[in-house]
């Protein structure tokens, strides 16, 4: 299989400097970046089997010897290249607030309660079908400096590795009907609605788990599609 | 034909899901743990080639460290090769040339891997020996991407990625010999001396 990757399809992506989100302001590059081809270091990358991972490594539930507080959910969706063929045994790696809204990692000191129950990383591979499948709890939101009365949306933060290093992903996905979305610089720092509406989950009544689990779909597309391309039209 | 899902930024709390066992001391009581899957030490028992270590700091364009940067670098063996598919001469090592790098609290990164060998570039060309190096951090809504070449390396001179750079930019992209075996690789992510960040 011979993948490349348009560029063009990274007009899907925020730009470097987003001012909104102050951050953006110094950790941007000032200068134009450099085009270069698509070398062979650029166009393999690196690839994982099943031994980097372990059986319960994708359930967030079941790390500690209680079990987290907070609403369950699970979390699934397929891996797919821009032809929307699936990306098999590609690494993916999350990593969460707990229910309160609260990050394990010490620089959070925000006043909301740790869960000695969770901690909120997780990984998995996709199958030969590209799908995924966690078991969590959902995140709460939480307050963050970059403007008065900032709040993050509830997110889970996703990592992923495609076919080369050009398609490696790091993105947050969002739930659906978050009354937070419109007022974060982080989500909104994609210029295009459509775009921006890919990283939101949709709720899967048919997959949800009676009396035990909520479920949310979340499909993601990387960088990558067959070096032949399709004629204008073709579906 | 599909569309891409958006970057985000990686965020300030991503040490304890992606370098768990890194320098970024997330859980000081060791309350919480997480396995790693990428650490940065890429060096296997059965990699042949020159140990080496790559450290550095990434400022940002204040000058200021940045503490919770993240660095990811993929290269290829000691014999210039690729250990992914697409690399018709795929090492017979265990070596994978993928690691992975969480910054301290004074924007220090490093890695101890094997100094890489020269690896075919467009046209038949080939390229100098390099690294490819991912930055991802708060503040950057994807990551960026740029090169570490070697000093004191002939090929250097006609690697054809390079040969795009600006002259007076291409030493941003080439590390010091801090000593034998040891390579400075200072990134600056704004500024008069900004590192070349490539668009791929």
């Amino acid at each position: 299989m011979s993948l490349i990757y348009p560029t063009k399809s990274l007009e899907a992506f925020p730009n470097h400097l987003s001012p909104g989100y102050r951050s953006t302001i110094k950790r941007s590059p000032s200068k134009p970046l450099i085009v270069i081809p698509h070398t062979l270091s650029e166009l393999t990358g690196p690839v994982y089997g099943h031994n980097a991972i372990e059986e319960n490594d994708n359930d967030l539930t079941k790390m500690h010897r209680g079990e987290p507080l907070g609403e369950r959910i699970i979390v699934h969706g397929y891996v797919l290249d821009e032809d929307k063929r699936p990306v098999p045994e590609a690494l993916v790696e999350i990593w969460q607030a707990n229910a309160c809204g609260r990050y394990v990692h010490i620089v959070d000191q925000h006043p909301a309660p740790l869960d000695p129950n969770f901690t909120g990383a997780g990984r998995t591979l996709t199958d030969k079908n590209g799908y995924y499948k966690f078991i969590t709890i959902k995140p709460g939101a939480y307050p963050w400096g970059n403007h008065p009365n900032a709040w993050r949306p509830n997110h889970i933060h996703f990592s992923l590795f495609g076919h080369s290093f050009l398609s490696r992903l790091v993105t947050q996905m969002y739930f659906p009907g978050d009354y937070l979305l419109p007022f974060d610089p982080i989500f909104n720092s994609v210029p295009d609605e459509k775009a921006r509406n890919r990283m939101i989950a949709s709720f899967d009544l048919d997959n949800t788990v009676p009396e035990w689990a909520l479920c949310f779909r979340f499909d993601i597309v990387l960088r990558g599609r067959e070096s032949t391309p399709m004629e204008e039209g073709a579906h | 034909m599909s569309e891409l899902t958006p970057s985000q930024t990686v965020g300030p709390f991503y040490a304890y899901g992606l370098t768990p066992k890194g320098r970024a001391h997330w859980d000081p009581d060791g309350t919480y743990s997480w396995k790693e899957t990428v650490g940065d030490n890429l060096v296997t028992p059965d990699a042949s080639g020159e140990k080496i270590h790559i450290l550095g700091v990434i400022r940002d364009g204040d000058g200021v460290p940045i503490p919770d940067a993240m660095l990811e670098i993929w290269q290829a063996d000691a014999q210039g090769r690729y250990a992914h598919p697409r690399d018709p001469r795929a090492p017979n090592a265990s070596f994978k040339g993928f690691g992975r790098s969480a910054c301290d609290k004074n924007g220090e990164f490093g890695f101890d891997t094997i100094k890489p060998g020269p690896v075919s570039g467009p046209d038949g060309k080939q390229q100098a020996p390099h690294v490819v190096v991912c930055i991802f951090s708060r503040g950057m809504l994807r990551q960026i991407y740029t090169r570490m070449y070697f000093p004191d390396e002939p090929a250097n001179a006609t690697d054809p990625i390079l040969a795009l750079v600006p002259a007076e930019r291409r030493h941003t992209l080439i590390a010091t010999k801090e000593k034998d075996g040891v390579y400075r690789f200072d990134i600056r992510v704004q500024g008069d001396d900004e590192t070349v960040f490539f668009e791929i």
